[in-house]
């Protein structure tokens, strides 16, 4: 395949932003293939129309102006808008082969599989060994004390705070510093084992030491899970993303790989954006 | 156009003087209010302390076969007028519980009756002169003081003011709020929970939300005519009864306790619930693992005050007839009692002046059990306060 020609799914062609792919081996099964996705805050749409495939063990960045809706769009993936009472969306957002907005389609099992970190470090205020092992024990996933020791021991280490926490985990998890605890929300989210990781600006309230260590952890999580990521910042979405997604007023307007889409970017409002240009 | 320091100051200094001038106000306000409390706990002492402290006589009891017929027999002549009238009265029923008693004889400390306890206490009273002096001789011997008063906190009411204790009325509060709590506090958090948690905001839950807030400032003897209609009319709960009363009472309570529940819900930040949510808990599963446990102190301590507030309540038990003269102490929820404020209000109506100092050693009882439960809130409230 040619390195610049677009992947185009199966069954249909979505108006604007195919990925390009970097290379053979970065052809990737899909993950969530969203078509005509739409979103109203009340009278107010905030999403328009958006066509995207998210693929399979890839980092994807969400990158845009304040307001743009990209944030919105990350909580469709795992229905978090439901909390929010006048939402009201439209079009199909697929994974799996299975409608995730259908009505039989369960919200808890949903989550269980697309976990979310946020952009505020928000552990739970109990231990932290309880705030890994917390869920799992929810979700049936361990029965006995030993199974559960060993969860939250591999989850920690998968978020690379095992060493720093191992002698403490009784204390409080709100003790910890705010770098310490957003890797603590990672392990959180990784403990039940789902198949996504959203990110909504998991770094935005962090230090830049604390923030390489994030992207450091994001670059070794993509192996085992897909990672969708909300940023602010246009060099973290080219040095930890494989595919990015430009939003603007709740439309995309380019989705491609990150280099090429860095490098070359197709449409006007894209190079403006990316160039320091407005945002 | 530029102004020199002194046209500001010239300006500013007015704008400081009404500031100062506000400062006293509000001062002087809070010192006002300070004085008023003085005043009503001076007063209070004052003439509640004496209730604590009780005139007895040591007196020789002679348990004859006279004495079981009148009663007036077994002390000596001369002490008959000091005495008791319920001590003596009881000593024939002590000698028809134990038999042995007849023939013997013993020395022991007596109740004095209630004009005696007042002459001593520097109170008014109807004694003459001959009886106050006759009075003074055997305070001087040593055969009649003041000592602590037992009988004030180990038995209920009387009709005489020496034996009158407040015991009765203290059970049947305990009992009634056992029932006001065991029944508004599991509804009015539940209910809260429902409000904050569960419910679209439409309509139907803002009405319902307009109500209970009415509901909380609904006079509360209102709640006792709903309690006589509903529960004693149409249910059939007993007249007088802790359960009555209680049930009453946590009508009362449960506006207090459901908005208190409400603001402890409303002040758990949201990111804690995305965090539930985030990890797949089920609404119910957010609420009583992450939600209820961060809010648990405030409820305690709104429930504790609206407790407080039940416990202070009279108008409502008038009505449903918790106002009643109750001399044993109550041993079931269905049998007729009494609560502190109702006996307090029982014994304001007294014409005896030995009842003044009863009704003030009351209010002081009843001070310092809701003092006691109002800094227990406060200590929950420390102890449990977390933060994010």
């Amino acid at each position: 395949m040619n390195s610049q020609a677009p992947i185009m799914s199966e069954q249909d062609t979505p108006s604007v932003g195919q990925p390009y792919t970097r290379n053979e081996q970065a052809c990737h099964d899909l993950s969530i293939r969203v078509r005509d996705l739409s979103l109203w805050y009340g009278k107010n749409q905030a999403l328009k129309n958006l066509n995207i495939d998210l693929f399979q063990k890839n980092v994807t960045a969400l990158i845009g102006p304040s307001g743009c809706g990209k944030s919105t769009f990350l909580r469709c993936l795992n229905r978090m808008n439901d909390l929010i009472p006048s939402v009201r969306t439209e079009g199909l957002v697929e994974m799996d082969g299975h409608d995730v907005n259908a009505v039989k389609m369960d919200e808890v099992a949903l989550r269980r599989r697309v976990g979310m970190v946020f952009q505020k470090p928000n552990p739970f205020p109990k231990s932290i060994f309880e705030n890994v092992a917390y869920a799992p024990r929810m979700h049936d996933m361990v029965s006995r004390k030993a199974e559960q020791d060993e969860l939250v021991e591999k989850a920690l280490r998968d978020a690379g705070l095992w060493e720093e926490v191992k002698d403490k985990l009784q204390e409080p998890g709100t003790s910890l510093s705010g770098g310490q605890q957003q890797r603590l929300c990672i392990a959180r989210a990784i403990a039940v084992q789902p198949d996504v990781i959203l990110m909504d600006e998991p770094t935005s309230a962090l230090d830049p030491i604390s923030t390489a260590t994030i992207e450091d952890l994001m670059d070794r999580l993509k192996e085992k899970f897909t990672i969708v990521t909300v940023t602010h910042n246009m060099q973290q979405a080219a040095r930890v993303a494989d595919y990015t997604a430009f939003f603007h007023l709740g439309e995309i307007i380019e989705y491609n790989d990150t280099k090429v889409m860095f490098s070359t970017p197709a449409k006007k409002k894209t190079e403006d954006y990316i160039s320091g240009r407005y945002g | 156009m530029s102004h020199s320091f002194d046209d500001i100051s010239q300006q500013l200094k007015r704008r400081h003087r009404k500031s100062a001038r506000l400062k006293w106000i509000s001062m002087g306000a809070l010192g006002l209010a300070g004085l008023f409390l003085l005043l009503f706990f001076a007063d209070m002492l004052n003439k509640g302390l004496p209730a604590f402290q009780q005139a007895y006589v040591n007196t020789e009891i002679n348990y004859t076969e006279e004495a079981a017929r009148d009663a007036r027999q077994a002390i000596p002549d001369d002490l008959v007028a000091i005495v008791s009238r319920t001590e003596i009265r009881s000593i024939p029923l002590q000698m028809r519980n134990n038999e042995n008693l007849l023939g013997t004889s013993e020395q022991r400390w007596l109740l004095v009756n209630g004009e005696v306890d007042q002459y001593l206490k520097g109170n008014r009273n109807s004694l003459s002169e001959e009886e106050r002096t006759a009075i003074d001789e055997r305070v001087e011997s040593g055969q009649v003081e003041l000592a602590f008063n037992r009988t004030f906190f180990t038995e209920g009411d009387s009709k005489t003011s020496e034996r009158a204790g407040i015991l009765a009325a203290v059970v049947g509060t305990v009992m009634t709020m056992i029932v006001t709590l065991a029944i508004s506090f599991p509804i009015g958090v539940m209910t809260a929970v429902y409000l904050e948690e569960f419910a679209p905001d439409n309509r139907i839950t803002q009405a319902i939300e307009i109500n209970i807030n009415n509901l909380a400032a609904i006079p509360s003897i209102l709640f006792g005519l709903l309690g006589l209609a509903i529960f004693i009319n149409f249910f059939g709960v007993p007249r007088s009864s802790p359960l009555a009363g209680g049930m009453t009472l946590a009508l009362m309570t449960l506006p207090v306790i459901i908005i208190s529940t409400r603001a402890a819900l409303r002040s758990v930040p949201d990111s804690i619930r995305h965090a539930a949510f985030g990890v797949g808990c089920s609404r119910w599963q957010v609420v009583r693992d992450h939600v209820l446990p961060l809010a648990m102190p405030g409820i305690m301590t709104g429930s504790i005050i609206g407790l407080a507030q039940a416990m202070g309540e009279t108008a409502p038990l008038i009505i449903v007839g918790m106002v009643a003269f109750i001399p044993d102490v109550g041993a079931s929820f269905t049998e007729a009692a009494t609560v502190m404020p109702a006996q307090i209000f029982t014994w304001a109506g007294e014409p005896e002046a030995a009842f003044v100092e009863k009704t003030a050693g009351g209010i002081l009882v009843l001070l310092a059990v809701l003092i006691s439960l109002n800094a227990f809130a406060v200590l929950l409230r420390k102890k449990f306060e977390r933060r994010w």
